[in-house]
């Protein structure tokens, strides 16, 4: 099976003679191209994020992107004189995306050349592509959820946390409990894991073991008595965040095996990794079991490595770890925690099932 | 190289000073270096986890394994004890 292309999350457009006929310094009227306007809303439907590039006046630019009613769809747009190079790294870093994910479209060879120089992983398309994009793979996610369709939506209220939190005097759990975050874990049924798959695809910063499910694995697990697989979606005063974060656990009587957690970069500045294992220690330590994480370092997941760490976890041996699933690759460690139970999240409200009580329930078998 | 020199000149007095201008610039408030951050809270784990990035590009080390402990980021003061710690492991007596 060929491998599947890395799916583009954003896509930066240049203005002049791209998403315009003309150059707008020298013909104010120029008109979208034909099939742009098509494309742009396309591309967004399926959860491409969408930028500018372009060599313009940034007010005159962008006043006429609003007059041509498309100005909503482009995020941290960069209308400026700099190297476009430039730009895309701004954008990128914005979006806390790796450049392998972005791609730019212009219709100079030179603006597309420097791109490429000095940002090798960025696709670069010529503007005669600009309407057959959506026929690409890469622009083709093979799922597309309710949270893909609304991606846009939900980064732009990032904007304005960030914005909120750029203007905050105080503390930063002041700030954390302002946003009035609330965090539903629930097990995952069919219609979770379409999202669940988008997510460990797409967010493999946060893969914290590394290793991926795919989505025909994770529905078998759904039915497997010794898993469980459980979602998270966040929301705060903002509106949602969608699915942020997917966790397998192996449960046997002593020892829960947390062979993946990954949450979306999206939410890692509300700490929603270390709420989440906050809450999964006090419901091992209620169960009474150990708890084992398989952590796979990478170069982009040491935040995970940190919450686990922070969480209690160590490379200290146990004999629970004997009774374990092998592992499939040598370069999985194994962090080991004896719980305690914990205090809730101070910084958000959590609604979860109770996992220690189901389970004692269905190892014990119903009275 | 230059930076290498000026960074093991650290001592704990340059450390602690450094560190408490980090944390007034990054959560506006002043903190005395027995504080602790934690359980004031004062800072979250997120950005616990930050101070660890800083810390390494700060001071030139690398905080892993065993040391990456809560308790170790408490405090200013145990911060300073850390980086001292790990400067002194990395760079051993009679290295000029
Ligand atoms: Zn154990």
């Amino acid at each position: 099976m060929a491998d599947k292309p890395t799916i583009v999350k954003c896509l930066v457009w240049d203005l002049d003679n791209t998403v315009w006929n003309g150059t707008l310094s020298e013909d104010p009227s120029v008109e979208l191209l034909p099939g742009i306007r098509e494309a742009v809303i396309e591309l967004d439907a399926r959860g491409v994020l969408q930028s500018v590039a372009s060599k313009n006046d940034f007010d005159l630019a962008w006043g006429h992107l609003e007059k041509l009613g498309l100005a909503e769809y482009f995020v941290h747009p960069q209308i400026s004189w700099g190297p476009k190079s430039d730009a895309v790294t701004t954008i990128a870093e914005r979006l806390n995306f790796a450049l392998s994910t972005i791609a730019f479209i212009d219709d100079l060879p030179t603006e597309r050349a420097e791109v490429n120089y000095h940002l090798p992983e960025v696709r670069c398309y010529a503007f005669d592509q600009a309407t057959s994009l959506t026929g690409l793979p890469e622009f083709s996610p093979e799922v597309v959820t309710v949270d893909a369709r609304r991606r846009r939506e939900m980064y732009q209220a990032g904007f304005r946390r960030d914005a909120e939190k750029d203007n905050f005097k105080g503390a930063d759990e002041d700030f954390l409990r302002s946003l009035d975050l609330v965090m539903a874990i629930k097990r995952a049924d069919e219609d979770d894991l379409s999202r669940v798959e988008e997510l460990t695809l797409r967010t493999s910063q946060m893969n914290a073991t590394g290793v991926h499910y795919s989505d025909a694995t994770l529905r078998e697990l759904l039915a497997d008595p010794g898993h469980e697989v459980l979602t998270v979606t966040l929301t705060d005063k903002f509106g949602p965040h969608g699915a942020v974060g997917v966790l397998l656990l192996g449960c046997h009587r002593d020892v829960w095996n947390l062979k993946l957690l990954a949450t979306s970069c999206r939410v890692v500045t509300f700490g929603a990794g270390s709420v989440l294992l906050n809450w999964l220690i006090d419901q091992a330590a209620q169960a009474g079991a150990h708890l084992v994480a398989d952590f796979k370092p990478t170069d982009r997941n040491r935040m995970m490595d940190i919450a686990y760490r922070f969480a209690g976890f160590t490379g200290d041996p146990c004999d629970c770890v004997g009774g374990l699933d092998p592992l499939a690759d040598d370069r999985v460690q194994r962090l080991h925690l004896v719980p305690e139970r914990r205090d809730g999240a101070t910084t958000m409200q959590v609604s979860s099932p109770e996992l220690a009580a189901d389970l004692a329930l269905r190892v014990n078998g119903v009275a | 190289m230059t930076a290498e020199s000026t960074t093991s000149a650290a001592t704990a007095e340059t450390i602690r000073h450094e560190l408490l201008g980090f944390l007034a610039e990054r959560i506006k408030t002043t903190v005395e270096p027995e504080q602790d951050l934690f359980s004031s809270g004062l800072v979250s784990s997120m950005f616990a986890m930050q101070l660890v990035v800083h810390l390494e590009e700060a001071y030139d080390i690398a905080i892993v394994g065993p040391d990456l402990k809560l308790d170790s980021f408490r405090t200013v003061e145990s911060m300073t004890a850390l980086v001292l710690r790990l400067k002194d492991a990395d760079d051993p007596a009679g290295d000029a």
